[in-house]
């Protein structure tokens, strides 16, 4: 079973790698959304019996990353209509070096980090604090509003995955607390991606600097 | 002692017929009979009896290229287990050895492109050389990755400690440097999405374009010498996949050659499916093998 567990450690920490390495928005989508799934398996396999709790957890958490958020950003990026292309800041080899860097410095921190007797499988807590960089990466280094909520959701996976190694028992009320919280900013995100586009004709957000007010201030 | 020499001349005598193999499988897919299995074997013969034309621009860089190149290849035989089976020469850092002898073959056969003078084969040597920087390394960390999992620096003593039972505890990372080391064999034996080893005339290919100028028996040197190359990179490759098992040294060996045939069956398959990468996409393609192997690394430093 934690052979298992691992896989998905490894299959978690190679989306992450992907999700910095590929260019269309659509295909960003869809790894973010296997990500959320494959994590939520994680409490599945922890080597207990599972309470049906957890089970209908899991499968909320599943549905909600798994369908309903791709289907609401998937909607908003054919309404904003929006180009393919991801248009990263920096390249998609240096996202790679950073991405790796990032799994070697938190597998050095979770070595060191204090944890309670309970992290079952070994990893949780790199693959966790990679994904979360993971998430910071594209939230600063890709440009469009879409790849903003997808980062926000790719930091949600990586604290999610967080929380499997600190809590012996799954607080449900917690996590489902967050997740409700996840989806009404991305549905909030997706009608504001979609308001951005239809008044900008873009969702660029390197254009969105300066605040209209301050700007016609200035030309005072 | 017999057995390990018996090791090395079967590989001798069996790794032209890989390539048979894979033009067979492709043939297969490809709707057509193919040519003869042993049509390497004929070729060399052919080869061999030929007289060996120089252009009066090249010096001696030029025939010592082929012979370097096939000599540091069976060198880098030697050294191959032989399915979990020690070889006859093995010793403590005999896997470096293996990655600097193909970087020799790799320099002879490059300086010898260079050699002709000819703007044509300098553009391959530059693009085999640019290749290699994303190769070697990710084919390295991929062998070191396995020394981490015991066994020593030896890869007769990495692949005898590599048991089935490792599968069930790093299977993470034995998945991880098969798909590393296996991109890598795609990559230096010039296979399909890097190089298409069928074309001549093509601006985009690589090693084909290095060796154009060779003819007769130094031409034969470099076909037998890529043959031996993948089947010892193909070896690695099953070495891994097939973990030594306590069955007989018969029994041992046939598994070997069976997964050795296996792999390139799945050479000719995948050539048969996928077209060539863009040669732009090919570093990222190298990138992704170097990324496996140094997770792998990670991964087995932090078990």
């Amino acid at each position: 079973m934690t052979t298992l567990a691992e896989l998905i450690i490894v299959a978690v920490i190679l989306l992450n790698l992907s999700l910095a390495a590929s260019g269309t928005l659509a295909a960003c989508i869809r790894l973010a959304a296997a990500q959320g799934v494959i994590a939520a398996l994680l409490p599945l396999l922890a080597g207990r019996e599972v309470p049906p709790g957890t089970l209908v957890f899991c499968g909320a958490v599943i549905l909600l990353k798994g369908a309903i958020f791709p289907w609401l950003l998937t909607r908003a990026r054919i309404k904003a209509n929006v180009s393919k292309d991801a248009d990263p800041v920096i390249g998609y080899p240096a996202s790679i070096i950073l991405c790796l860097g990032a799994f070697a410095a938190s597998s050095w921190l979770g070595a060191r980090l204090p944890l309670p007797e309970t992290a079952r499988v070994a990893w949780i807590v790199p693959a966790s604090l990679s994904t979360i960089f993971t998430g910071f990466l594209l939230l600063t280094t890709r440009t469009k509003a879409i790849t903003q909520v997808l980062g926000y959701l790719v930091i949600e996976n990586g604290i999610y995955i967080f929380g499997l190694a600190l809590f012996v028992e799954q607080p449900l009320m917690v996590e489902m607390a967050i997740l409700l919280d996840v989806f009404v900013a991305v549905f909030v995100m997706g009608i504001t991606i979609f308001h951005i586009s239809r008044e900008f004709d873009h969702i660029d957000t390197a254009e969105l600097s300066q605040l209209r007010d301050w700007h016609s201030g200035e030309a005072k | 002692m017999i057995k390990p020499l018996i090791q090395y001349f079967l590989a001798l005598l069996l790794a032209p017929l890989l390539s048979g193999v894979i033009n067979r499988v492709k043939a297969f897919f490809g709707g057509r009979r193919g040519v003869p299995l042993f049509q390497l074997y004929f070729d060399l013969y052919k080869l061999a009896h030929k007289t060996p034309v120089y252009s009066r621009t090249t010096t001696w860089l030029f025939r010592a290229g082929p012979v370097i190149g096939l000599a540091a290849m069976l060198c880098a035989l030697a050294l191959l287990p032989f399915g979990g089976r020690p070889s006859f020469l093995s010793f403590d850092g005999d896997l470096i050895l293996l990655v600097y002898l193909l970087g020799l073959a790799r320099l002879a056969a490059v300086l010898a492109a260079l050699d002709t003078g000819s703007s044509f084969e300098g553009m391959g040597a530059s693009r085999e050389v640019q290749f290699a920087v994303f190769a070697e390394p990710a084919f390295f960390l991929a062998l070191a990755a396995l020394a981490r999992g015991g066994g020593g620096l030896s890869l007769s003593g990495i692949f005898s400690n590599l048991t089935p039972a490792a599968w069930l505890t790093a299977s993470p990372v034995l998945t991880l440097v098969t798909v590393s080391l296996f991109i890598v064999f795609l990559a230096e034996n010039s296979r399909l999405p890097v190089d298409d080893p069928n074309t001549h005339l093509e601006l985009t290919m690589i090693h084909e374009v290095m060796v154009l100028d060779h003819s007769g028996p130094d031409l034969a040197f470099i076909f037998y010498g890529a043959a031996l190359k993948l089947w010892v990179l193909g070896g690695l490759i099953a070495c891994v996949i097939l973990p030594r098992h306590s069955g007989s040294w018969v029994v041992d060996s046939g598994a070997f050659i069976l997964a050795m045939f296996a792999i390139a069956a799945v050479v000719g398959a995948i050539e048969s499916v996928m077209g060539r990468l863009r040669l732009l996409k090919v570093p990222y393609l190298l990138m992704t093998a170097l990324t496996f192997s140094i997770l792998a690394l990670i991964f087995q430093a932090g078990r």
